[in-house]
């Protein structure tokens, strides 16, 4: 066993710098509503590779893996039935009053 | 390397190892629905002001954000490698690695000031000098707003971790860890990869929108 | 053996620091009941100003602006500093390593953190009260109080917000305890109900509070600085701060109860000599409500101007949430049927909670049905329906296993006839004070008011009157609870012949809780035909 990196970390992080600078180089491009989708889904392909490897997720039994997952699971409750309401709203915002 | 003993409430090691990484896992989750209540105010004032959100958006410094981004990966790929390497030795390789972590850390709240200084002096800041073409003013006050309280408590989280990192580093380079022990490098670590993780769906949020338009 | 002759966690060490610095789970659950009976007694003086106020329509008592820092305190003292943490940090901190066969929890110093935190948070918002209080409600609804509250707005949602971290790491503990340091043979399956119970509740703490702990974040940032998160003048939405507040405080409300259901499980079994009914149901049920419990926050905002769409969606996830309960209570009564009943105090309570709770069960269908809650909004009856499931539920539960596990953690029994003569009392005053209050709540009284029409006088009446019958119930067993302490019976180690691995051990329990590491055999509720217990780990 040598000192250096394990090969996959090495090619993570190698991994992840190229994301990077496809998602940057990507926002510039004009592709209307599309911009946000790439970049949250570059986004979520960067976070997946860190939990995944740098954190050991893909080393670990499902209860980790569960643990993990939870705290997003319910975040997207929250936002998916606030969502309800916002997006079903006649008018949102509310008008601006003085 | 002197022998490791559990607390008296575990059996063995192992378990208290596992019970670590659990009470780890489990203190992320929170942090998740932490971030997640702001996450939801900046989908919802997104979604009602999508044109100000861009233009926002536009104003801030991608440069730096871009920069900072890599900086924070290439800190946790350090914390990983120095996670792999506990493992078998390496001790003084282990603990500059997580001091080399730390120190990136460092820069990126550095960065981070330089750049509210800058925002700062572009009347952007809510509250103190806010001042926006007065179209998109209303959600980009709005949009501000959220990037400092992020982007604040982000850079807190960050700043415990720095001293998190270096506190370990130091124990590391006294022999403490080894193959047999090692339990507050992985934990240590799992924190300071979800400090980067929050701030990889930041950074998506906040510098990329609105650039493809002018 | 005689208990004084050997030590026991009380008598380990007697210096006060072995008591502040303490990281053992008994001690600081001893710790969190003094705190916890403190806040409850502030909080129950503050509902007795209410009570008072309101025997006369006229606002005569206390003037308006005094009143509403009065029910602000009562909400916001009972809701997080007596009734989030009751059962979890007393019963739960002590009985959980116990009752899975471990020396303590998996991290003993964040109990104690948790302590100092509760503490600190508990102390910042004594402060505020002193300092002239807040008017907002316990809910804080925005911009009233980011903008136009005189109160101590920041004070008071930064006690609560110090208070929540104590809440998540009590969670996060035994979450990570019941996972990692279970007894050999102690499978998922043959855990008490209790433990399940607890499991669920922590799952809740440890997702909701965190959110919580941002939303009052943002109030106090939106206070100090003026911008307008929730501010419609400046661009905001007063909707976002209740969808972000209840998102938390609706599940906090199965923080509450679902404890409660874990201890009438133990209550149930042990005073049938039977076997829970149904064991597997009411485990995944409580599961079941608290991830269903995350699903209905919306049914606190039908009236807001949430839009129509979600209004619906929230109301059909509320009758939903509903029926893991009614499970529950369907199999209690099921436990019931046919076995060996005895009527102690911690049985007397027991029952109090199953027809109570299912009173307050029932109302809470009533409101999910979003026709009815536009004319009860608001009203008396929402305060009746909460109150007979957090009263007449939660605090029935707590005093139930109080008392059950009165001799386990002090080495003493209770006078047993003073306690069943409080049980009756506080049925007695709780339905008299509370009920009336449906009545109110139909005829339109709104809640938070001072002044009413005076026709609806003789139901306040009833109401104050029996509150002062439930005001001196409640004081009852802090006599001869404090009494018994001195001067009760030593009780043996398992002085209700029941199963569970707690009562394996000797009452006070050693430091370290069992003399060798018990290997459990079989389930938490096995009784033979003859009511007889048969321990889990025999």
């Amino acid at each position: 066993m040598t000192w250096y990196p394990p090969r996959i970390v090495a090619l993570s992080w190698g991994a992840l710098l190229g994301l990077l600078a496809l998602t940057v180089f990507l926002a510039y491009q004009p592709l209307g509503a599309f911009n946000t989708v790439i970049a949250l889904i570059i986004a979520t392909t960067k976070a997946l590779i860190v939990a995944a490897i740098f954190m050991e997720l893909r080393e670990h039994r499902g209860l980790t893996i569960a643990f993990a997952a939870a705290g997003f699971f319910w975040l997207a409750i929250l936002l998916w039935l606030a969502g309800t309401d916002f997006l079903t709203r006649p008018q949102f915002p509310p008008p601006a009053i003085l | 390397m002197r022998e490791a003993q559990p607390s008296f409430q575990y059996a063995t090691l192992v378990q208290q190892e596992q019970a670590a990484q659990l009470g780890m896992w489990t203190f992320l989750a929170t942090e998740v629905l932490f971030f997640g209540g702001l996450i939801l105010a900046y989908c919802v004032y997104r979604y009602g002001y999508a044109d100000d959100f861009a233009a926002a958006a536009r104003h801030t410094k991608i440069v730096i954000g871009t920069l900072n981004t890599a900086i924070l990966l290439t800190s946790s790929f350090l914390v990983a490698w120095a996670g792999a390497l506990v493992k078998v030795g390496f001790d003084r390789l282990v603990a500059g690695l997580l001091t080399g972590a730390a120190l990136l850390g460092v820069i990126f709240l550095g960065l981070k000031g330089y750049e509210y200084r800058e925002e700062y002096r572009e009347h952007l800041v809510p509250a103190v000098n806010f001042a926006f073409e007065a179209a998109h003013a209303r959600g980009a006050e709005l949009f501000f707003m959220l990037y400092f309280v992020l982007t604040g408590l982000h850079g807190l989280h960050v700043a415990i971790g720095v001293v998190v990192l270096l506190a370990i580093a130091h124990r590391a380079r006294g022999g403490a860890y080894g193959r047999q022990y090692h339990s507050p490098v992985t934990v240590a670590g799992l924190y300071w990869h979800f400090v980067d993780l929050v701030w990889i769906f930041l950074f998506a949020l906040i510098y990329l929108p609105g650039r493809s338009s002018a | 053996m005689k208990a004084d002759v050997e030590t026991n966690y009380l008598t380990a060490d007697y210096r006060l620091r072995s008591w502040f610095l303490t990281t053992d789970h008994k001690r600081v659950a001893v710790l969190f009941f003094a705190t916890i009976t403190l806040f409850f007694f502030v909080g129950g003086a503050a509902a007795t100003m209410i009570r008072l106020e309101l025997a006369t329509p006229q606002a005569d008592l206390v003037r308006s602006d005094i009143y509403n820092r009065l029910f602000t305190m009562h909400g916001v003292v009972m809701v997080w500093f007596f009734l989030i943490p009751s059962i979890p940090t007393t019963l739960g901190n002590f009985l959980v390593p116990l009752m899975i066969g471990a020396r303590d929890l998996a991290f003993p110093r964040l109990n104690l953190t948790s302590w100092y935190l509760f503490l600190i948070g508990g102390s910042v918002t004594l402060y505020a009260l002193f300092v002239g209080g807040v008017d907002t409600g316990w809910t804080f609804y925005a911009p009233f109080s980011t903008m136009y509250s005189n109160g101590h707005v920041v004070l008071a949602v930064l006690g609560v917000f110090i208070a929540g971290f104590s809440s998540i790491l009590t969670g996060l503990n035994f979450i990570v305890t019941i996972h990692r340091l279970r007894a050999p043979g102690l499978t998922w399956y043959r855990l008490p109900i209790f433990i399940w119970s607890l499991y669920a509740t922590s799952v809740i703490l440890v997702l909701a509070t965190p959110e919580l702990a941002i939303t009052l974040a943002l109030v106090a940032l939106e206070r100090i600085t003026g911008i307008g998160i929730f501010n419609p003048r400046l661009g905001g939405d007063p909707l976002l701060f209740q969808h972000m507040f209840w998102f938390y405080s609706h599940p906090a409300v199965y923080i509450m109860i679902l404890p409660g259901m874990g201890v009438v499980s133990e209550l149930v079994t042990c005073f049938s000599r039977k076997n829970l009914f149904g064991y597997k149901f009411v485990a995944w049920c409580s599961i079941a409500i608290a991830a269903i419990g995350f699903l209905v926050w919306g049914h606190h905002m039908f009236v807001s101007g949430q839009s129509p769409f979600a209004g619906i969606v929230f109301s059909f996830m509320s009758f939903v949430v509903a029926v893991p309960s009614a499970i529950k209570v369907f199999n209690w009564t099921a436990t019931l049927h046919k076995g060996w009943v005895s009527y102690d105090a911690p049985m007397l309570y027991a029952l109090a909670f199953i027809g109570l709770f299912t009173i307050g069960g029932l109302t809470g269908l009533f409101l999910a049905c979003i026709a009815f809650d536009v004319f009860v909004t608001d009203t008396y009856f929402v305060i009746a329906h909460f109150h007979y499931i957090m009263v007449g539920g939660m605090v029935t539960a707590y005093f139930g296993g109080l008392h059950y596990w009165w001799p386990k953690i002090t080495g003493r029994l209770y006078p047993e006839y003073w306690a069943r003569a409080a049980a009756i009392l506080i049925f007695f005053g709780f339905n008299m004070t509370f009920f009336p209050q449906f009545i109110l709540g139909i005829l339109g009284m709104p809640r938070r008011y001072h002044v009413y029409a005076p026709e609806l006088q003789v139901w306040n009446v009833l109401s104050s009157a029996g509150a002062s019958i439930l005001a001196l119930a409640y004081l009852l067993p802090l006599f001869y609870l404090g009494w018994s302490l001195f001067w009760g019976r030593r009780a043996s180690s398992d002085p209700w012949h029941a199963t569970g691995l707690e009562w394996q051990t000797s009452s006070p329990p050693p430091k370290h809780n069992f003399v060798a590491t018990p290997i459990v055999e079989r389930g938490p509720y096995v009784y033979t035909v003859d009511g007889e217990a048969v321990p889990q780990n025999a």
